[in-house]
């Protein structure tokens, strides 16, 4: 390269928009040359990433011209086998016309029999409409197999969640705990403020088996076993009450922790708040009407009495005979047991170590308090001059998450949070609007089978918050109304539904059959089924008169992934750099602690082949089957297209909410609500495609109870209710559904089969339990516990088309502690068979020191079936890479016949309890046949390529241009 | 006189590989481009990169310590891959120490990479020229780029911002600053190559709590309570023994 | 070092080209102070010439397949001052030039006194070609091996014992030559030469085993510490960053297995040293087939011993490229 050659730079337009090679959403600017990508950076303007971008943000130009893109719509041939991936091109008319035939005649009879499942997408809030336009129940997103105990977990105790509804705040936390989290969804921010935070000072703690990425650079490490944090942290909880190293202040004032519960096991009422009144009015939100036990005056007074304070711990009598016990004593009976010691046992962590935590976190907290000169004023009208924070901060997902008891785990961290005073306060854990939600969120799931009518919207919303077991979307005999039998009594609070059993329901039609099933987004057939072997044959199946058991499959993917393969129709999408897309308010926004944040992304290059957005299929889909939402009075079509959809839709005529909260009003004056804006695309694109509305300081903190931010946030629509939003210390919603079980109370009760599992999981108070799957393995036959991680330059299987993010993974190992491995027998490199009772997979190990004895683990969604991808029969991924979810069932045998391998609280998939056990493949039977090399298990039929895909190319020297 | 380097933070990278894509993004549609790839989609793909990002494990159970570390060129003060070179092509630049390849020069006799400790250098398949990072020579100095958008690529899409860039005979610049005050060494320092980029060091926080500490005026136990005094009827010495 | 097979067939041919025209002048100087009997001119140094030419081209001829752009190579002359290579690239040509004189001169019986020594030898242009030639061929031998001598990391390969191996080991495979080309064009001289090939390769046998002896005592001054700056006795690479092989995994690995590299060390010392020395020894009495057989197994075993030399160099990039995940 001589010099004379470095010129200019070899780009002639920049266009913003925002990426999409994972969920975390940062904004790009996208180089173009002839209209061709040739370099993606980070948007320096972006609130999110600030400029930075990631592995696969870089590679994005990959995507958009990888070969296995699927350019045109495709159906299967005639007298072809589902699943033998012969497809003939059609016409998008055809596929329109199929598509509106078919659901028309199940909208006109049973609604239900049309199943609407997508996975890592971003458009919940039109494909949620969508489905309850139609009329259909069964429709759900990725939650239920992805984090919904994460989300259900905090936002069930604290109103809000990491995830994509808050955060850390390391830009003033002292000392950072991270538990079970590898990637995460807050990629690039996450990553900024992890490398800020440790220059300044901060000390970081990582609660992983496994030491890799983010825990790499932690101070400590701290190794556990896998399903064991929900011990860890109730022992923690035990030494910070023991110490007296929690925030009382705090506890009292905003949480139900000085609240008292009704202790009089023959009442009804036991376990209950006491209150003082019957609230009159059916609202979403917690009256004010419980009892503390004033110290001054020594007798029950109502909650946040001026000059009150309560006793937290104690025993008392109300005048009428009734023992009561605030909460806080009830939670500290609980951890009684759960010393330091006890938890050692079962997570591996020496008691001292768990003891030093406990105190590093309680002095951190009590030691270091941040005060800002930011004065609020609470919800009970006391003006305050400061707001104040412990800058303990903690950081969680599936590590937690993806485990049966998940949900009481997250709970006990929520409240170790809470115990700490660090719940939206400064260097703690900090909301990200629309949170705070009340406790629960307001949107409930109809409670009816009724709700499903032919020709009608759903009356309810597909997906919910329950509060009672009143509001389960259950049969008058108790029953499941939906194909997941999410809002059932066997999972009652699945808020994001369960859609890893929808393949394995709808096959044996359990609770009925359905007709039409729609995957969007999501490889089912695959990484993100558990059980892949089977389920690839449930797609299959036939029922004895020959026909599919699900009889009509629909994917709309952008890719030649698996699940394509078992299509009946394939709906060809569209890159992100193609389509109009939003991130919204109603969704899941990329809002900062500062306020609310949406934003979109916009076409910087034009549609390849065929492709059409899905948005597009939707709008036209709905308007052809005229669903009240996109059809006029008189049947005509309201909307020209997506983005004429998104400007113009409003949750009702004249409410001013709809999808993006920026720039509304007819000149894109107002924010959050407003008239729709018919340039408001324009402004988007001109403002970086993002929205920022920073909250006044006063409103940024402690918003649960911050008077101005909860009326503002009425004002504005993001909530109906102004009412504070107290920590659920003590959770009286789970104990509505056990006390059902317990056969007390006029709500529903459980069916019999079912009863002893509600009551034994819906304990108000955390609890710590075995897995599930440990439950019902045998753990000698059984030793390890196998989980997965997130690698950070791929996105689940989506990545292995590109070129250059398979170039750093292109097969997976088994990663096994050195000293366990040689037990076995088991070298660096060999290969092995890894079986769980429900499976098994060869493969080949590393040694790791970096990994916990009791552990082994891989990177998730590695390994593909041979072709898929439009990757040669021979490409490491499919003859060297493996999946792990061949060992893990979707389902468990329980005394009342099968469940599903999930959380019995929330239906969260339970991906990471899996138990297996290694054994060295025997020399020389390596080679799936004589002569052949060593290749994992199991393997599958090469899938072709199909119609109307580029040819890949075996040398790439893409883009390279010579200067002159 | 000028020595541009990178510095690299070991202590903040969390190996997210974004500044090796990031890098190959820019290079291969700029002025050291194409950087190919064979096989791209099929059995071991391969392919031209500058800069690579590796793990190691230090220690064992349960005291590891997982390093990831990034490498490119490291543009060495005294780069023993530049005097081999029989053509020309691979050379130093005085004016900013950067080391170059002359694509136009090279012969692809891979001799410099035999002479380079660090197997930093590339021979692009494709090209059948030698190739490795060029401290994006083609942005740092590119006018019509946003003064900051004039930084190497890598070190721009760093999320961690662990790449730092900047001239290390600077005694101000903020790599010097960073090898001066947070330890930042160099590789193999035992063949004289004088790397320019540098790393630094893990660094540990750590808290220290005296047990004392845990007890104080202030505990909320008391409110409750639950540290209380002693009963007035409980025993004391008083009860066994007389002075 | 993984080894490439066009650098392999380079230095052995020219190293044979080399001993070859060392035997034919040392030869010519013999027969000048009359402690020989002259050869005819055009059978033994003429063709003799020709074959050490053929040698060369040859081996030039490999070099080629090793350039990414052979094209460009006479770019390479243009760094002397630092290169070997460069050097290399220049002297192999100077010498091929004055191989193919030297050869004209004798074939044309070119013999006119150009000067007469004081001790009354006469100096003809033959002489003239030969003595520069002789320093031309002693120069390609030290610019070959300090191509590789002088990388100062490749400890196995920074060492004077290379630059004797390259001259020693060439010029006895060039004797061997000479020696066997002997018996069909010079009869006379084949006990002579035969006698010279023996020594040199046992000389050679002497400086490769020193080599080898050195070698397998070395301890490598880099290692992982050094390499990532991680101060720890235990580090082990977990991640290359990259699973489908790179030019540095391609370039600097032989991919064979230490039980393989035993069996070509023993094959060599066999096939260039004890093998060709018992021939030598048959061949004495001047057998033509004795003593080609003697050369041919000797190329063949420095073919492997080259091989070898490579495959032993263990670069310290090597450290970074220790483990694909
Ligand atoms: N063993 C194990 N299994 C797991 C997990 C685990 O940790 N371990 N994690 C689980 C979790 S949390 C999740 S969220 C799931 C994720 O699993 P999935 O939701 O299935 O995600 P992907 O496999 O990445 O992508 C799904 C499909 O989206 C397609 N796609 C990519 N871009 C587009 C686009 O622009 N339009 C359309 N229409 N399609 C596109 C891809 O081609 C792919 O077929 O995996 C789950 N599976
Ligand atoms: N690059 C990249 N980014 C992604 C994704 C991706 O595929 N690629 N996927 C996105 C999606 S859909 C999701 S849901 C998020 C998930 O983000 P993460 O939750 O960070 O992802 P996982 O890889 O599932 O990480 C689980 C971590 O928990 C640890 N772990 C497992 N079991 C336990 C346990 O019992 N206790 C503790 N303490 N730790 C445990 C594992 O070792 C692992 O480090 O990432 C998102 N971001
Ligand atoms: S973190 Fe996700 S959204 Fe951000 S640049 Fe990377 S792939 Fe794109
Ligand atoms: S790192 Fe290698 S290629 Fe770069 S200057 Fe140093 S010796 Fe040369
Ligand atoms: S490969 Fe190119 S740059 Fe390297 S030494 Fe040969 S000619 Fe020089
Ligand atoms: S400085 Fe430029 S060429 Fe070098 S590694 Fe970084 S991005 Fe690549
Ligand atoms: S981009 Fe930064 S954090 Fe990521 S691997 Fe490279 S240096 Fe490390
Ligand atoms: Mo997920």
């Amino acid at each position: 390269m001589p010099t004379a050659q470095i010129s200019s730079s070899p780009v002639q337009e920049v266009k913003t928009t925002t990426c999409y090679m994972c969920a975390c959403r940062c904004g790009i600017r996208v180089h173009l040359r002839d209209g061709m990508v040739r370099y993606i950076d980070g948007n320096p303007d972006h609130p999110l990433n600030k400029g930075v971008i990631c592995a696969k943000g870089s590679s994005g130009i990959m995507k958009q011209y990888s070969p296995a893109r699927l350019l045109k719509p495709l159906k299967r041939k005639a007298g072809a086998e589902r699943g033998a991936g012969e497809f003939e091109e059609i016409e998008w008319e055809e596929a329109f016309a199929t598509l509106a035939e078919r659901l028309g005649k199940i909208r006109a009879t049973d609604p239900k029999k049309f199943a609407l499942f997508t996975g890592r997408d971003q458009m919940q809030a039109l494909t949620g409409m969508f489905a309850r336009q139609f009329g259909t129940p069964n429709y759900a997103a990725h939650g239920g197999f992805c984090s919904v105990n994460m989300a259900a977990g905090m936002i069930y105790t604290i109103g809000g969640s990491f995830w994509e509804f808050g955060g850390p705040d390391l830009d003033r936390a002292k000392l950072f705990v991270m538990i079970g989290t590898a990637e995460d969804h807050h990629s690039n921010p996450l990553k900024i403020a992890l490398s800020k935070f440790k220059r300044d000072g901060g000390r970081f703690i990582s609660i992983n088996p496994v030491r890799t990425g983010y825990s790499a650079i932690a101070d400590e490490w701290v190794p556990i076993r896998p399903g064991t944090d929900g011990a860890l942290l109730l022992a923690i909880i035990h030494e910070i009450i023991a110490t007296g190293l929690y925030d009382r202040e705090f506890l009292v004032q905003y949480s139900n922790a000085g609240q008292l519960i009704n202790y009089n096991e023959s009442s009804d009422e036991f376990g209950f708040f006491v209150r003082t009144e019957v609230p009159t009015e059916e609202a979403c939100y917690e009256p004010q009407d419980k009892l503390w036990w004033d110290r001054t005056t020594d007798r029950a007074v109502v909650t946040h009495k001026p000059g009150a304070d309560p006793y937290l711990l104690g025993e008392f009598k109300l005048p009428d005979g009734t023992p009561v016990k605030p909460a806080f004593q009830l939670l500290h009976e609980r951890v009684k047991e759960y010393t330091p010691e006890w938890a050692s046992q079962i997570t591996g962590i020496p008691a001292d170590v768990i003891r030093r935590l406990a105190h590093e976190m309680g002095v951190t907290a009590r030691d270091q308090r941040i005060e800002l000169p930011i004065a609020w004023t609470d919800s009970w009208g006391k003006e305050h001059d400061t707001v104040t924070g412990n800058p303990v901060a903690f950081h969680a997902m599936r590590g937690l998450a993806a485990h049966s008891n998940g949900f009481q785990t997250i709970r006990a961290m929520s409240i170790l949070m809470s115990l700490l005073g660090t719940i939206d306060r400064p260097g703690g854990f900090r909301h990200k609007a629309p949170f705070p939600r009340p406790i629960p969120p307001c949107a409930r799931t109809p409670n009816d089978p009724r709700a499903v009518q032919p020709n009608r919207p759903l009356d309810g919303m597909a997906l919910g918050w329950p509060s009672d077991p009143d509001d389960l979307f259950v049969n008058d005999d108790g029953s499941p109304v939906r194909i997941d039998k999410a809002f059932s009594w066997e999972y009652p609070l699945s808020v994001h539904g369960l859609m890893h059993n929808a393949i394995t329901n709808a096959w044996r039609g359990d609770p009925y059959r359905i007709d039409t099933l729609l995957i969007f987004m999501a490889n089912m057939a695959w990484n993100s089924t558990m059980n892949a072997v089977e389920v690839r044959k449930m797609l299959n199946d036939k029922a004895e008169d020959g026909e599919y058991r699900i009889p009509f499959l629909v994917v709309c993917d952008a890719f030649h992934s698996e699940m394509t393969a078992f299509a009946d129709l394939i709906l060809p999408d569209t890159t992100y750099l193609e389509r109009h897309d939003v991130m919204s308010m109603l969704d899941r926004p990329i809002s900062e602690f500062d306020g609310p944040v949406d934003s979109v992304r916009v076409p910087v290059v034009p549609v390849s082949g065929d492709c059409k957005p899905f948005q597009e299929v939707l709008i036209e889909l709905g308007t052809r089957l005229k669903l009240p939402a996109f059809v006029t009075k008189e049947g005509a079509r309201k909307f020209r297209d997506y983005p004429d959809f998104i400007v113009n839709w409003e949750s009702e005529p004249g409410s001013g909410i709809g999808f993006l909260a920026g720039w509304r009003g007819k000149g894109g004056e107002k924010s959050l609500r407003g008239e729709p804006n018919p340039n408001q695309w324009e402004m988007y694109k001109k403002n970086n495609c993002v929205f920022h509305y920073e909250l006044p300081k006063s409103y940024q903190y402690m918003r649960n109870w911050n008077k101005g931010y909860l009326e503002w946030s009425q004002r504005n629509r993001i909530t109906r209710y102004a009412e504070p939003i107290l920590i659920h210390i003590y959770s009286e919603v789970l104990q509505r559904f056990r006390a059902a079980a317990q056969g007390k109370g006029l709500s529903r009760k459980p069916p019999e089969a079912l009863k002893k599992r509600v009551e034994t999981y819906f304990d108000p108070l955390p609890f710590y339990y075995d897995p599930l799957e440990a439950q019902v393995t045998d753990k000698h036959q059984y030793p390890l516990a196998a989980v997965t991680q997130r690698p950070m330059a791929m996105y689940h299987s989506w990545d292995s088309q590109n070129a250059w993010l398979r170039q750093i993974h292109t097969h997976n190992y088994l990663y096994v502690n050195a000293r366990t491995a040689l037990q076995q027998g088991i070298e660096d490199g060999d290969w092995i068979w890894v079986e769980s009772q429900w499976g098994k997979v060869k493969c080949m190990a590393r040694h790791s020191e970096a990994v916990e004895p009791g552990t082994v683990w891989t990177w998730n969604a590695i390994g593909k079936a041979a072709g898929a991808w439009n990757l040669t029969p021979d490409a490491n991924e499919s003859q060297k890479g493996f999946l792990l979810n061949h060992l893990i069932s979707e389902e468990l045998p329980g005394t009342a016949g099968r469940i599903s391998n999930s959380d019995p609280i929330t239906g969260q998939a339970a991906w990471y309890d899996v138990r297996v056990r290694i054994s060295k493949v025997p020399e020389g039977t390596q080679s799936a046949g004589a002569g052949e090399t060593a290749i994992t298990a199991p393997q599958f039929e090469p899938l072709k390529p199909y119609p109307a895909m580029k040819e890949r190319s075996s040398i790439l020297a893409y883009l390279g241009i010579k200067l002159k | 006189m000028t020595q541009l380097a990178l510095v690299i933070d070991l202590n903040v990278c969390v190996g997210c590989h974004a500044c090796v894509t990031s890098c190959k993004e820019w290079n291969t549609a700029g002025a050291a481009g194409p950087m190919g790839d064979q096989n791209p989609y099929g059995a071991d793909p391969t392919g031209t990169f500058f800069n690579r990002v590796q793990t190691f494990e230090v220690g064992e159970f349960p005291n590891t310590e997982t390093v990831h570390f990034p490498k490119s060129c490291l543009h060495c003060e005294e780069p023993p891959c530049v005097p081999v070179c029989p053509t020309g092509a691979s050379y130093k630049r005085k004016e900013d120490g950067i080391v170059l390849v002359d694509y136009d020069k090279c012969i692809g006799c891979k001799y410099c990479s035999w002479a380079c400790p660090y197997g930093a250098r590339e021979l692009d398949e494709q090209q059948q020229v030698m190739k490795k990072c060029t401290l994006c020579v083609d942005r740092i100095y590119d006018m019509s780029m946003d003064e900051a958008d004039r930084k190497p690529s890598c070190v721009k899409a760093c999320p961690t911002s662990a790449r730092l860039f900047g001239d290390i005979h600077d005694p101000e610049s903020v790599v010097s600053v960073a090898i001066r005050e947070s330890g930042g060494y160099a590789l193999m320092p035992e063949w004289g190559t004088h790397p320019a980029n540098h790393y630094l060091p893990r660094r540990k926080t750590r808290i220290k709590i005296h047990e004392d500490e845990l007890e104080r005026a202030d505990n909320p136990l008391k409110v409750d309570r639950q540290l209380p005094k002693p009963a007035m009827s409980e025993p004391t010495l008083d009860d066994v023994t007389t002075w | 070092m993984h080894p490439a097979f066009s650098v392999i067939f380079l230095t052995t041919f020219i190293g044979a080209a080399q001993g070859l025209f060392l035997a034919l002048f040392t030869a010519q100087s013999y027969a000048a102070f009359k402690l020989l009997p002259q050869p005819d001119s055009q059978a033994f140094y003429g063709w003799g010439s020709l074959l050490a030419l053929a040698l060369l081209a040859l081996g030039l001829g490999a070099s080629f397949f090793h350039l990414g752009h052979p094209e460009r190579a006479w770019r390479t002359a243009t760094k002397w001052r630092t290169s070997w290579l460069s050097r290399e690239v220049i002297v192999l040509p100077a010498f091929m030039g004055v191989v193919f004189l030297y050869g004209l001169a004798h074939w044309l019986d070119w013999h006119p006194v150009l000067v007469t020594l004081p001790s009354g030898l006469p100096v003809d242009p033959t002489a003239v070609l030969g003595v520069v030639g002789t320093v031309l061929a002693f120069a390609l031998f030290v610019c070959t091996a300090m191509i590789y001598a002088c990388l100062k990391f490749l400890a196995e390969w920074h060492s004077p014992l290379t630059v004797a191996n390259y001259i020693l080991l060439g010029s006895a495979s060039g004797f061997t030559l000479a020696a066997a080309f002997a018996a069909l064009a010079a009869p006379e001289l084949v006990g002579f030469l035969a006698g010279w090939a023996a020594i040199i390769t046992a000389l050679g046998l002497i400086s490769r085993a020193a080599s080898l002896f050195r070698n397998a005592r070395l301890k490598p001054k880099s290692s992982l510490r050094t390499a990532i700056g991680v101060k720890h006795p235990r580090i082990v690479q977990k991640a290359q960053g990259f699973m489908g092989g790179s030019f540095n995994t391609r370039e600097f690995f032989h991919g064979r297995t230490v039980a393989v590299l035993r069996v070509v060390k023993w094959g060599f010392l066999m096939g260039v040293f004890v093998v060709p020395l018992l021939l030598l020894g048959f061949g004495l009495r001047g057998s033509a087939e004795v003593l080609s057989l003697a050369f041919a197994v000797q190329y063949s075993g420095l073919l492997a011993e080259r091989w070898f030399f490579f495959a032993q160099a263990n670069h310290p990039q090597n450290l970074y490229y220790q483990s694909i995940a």
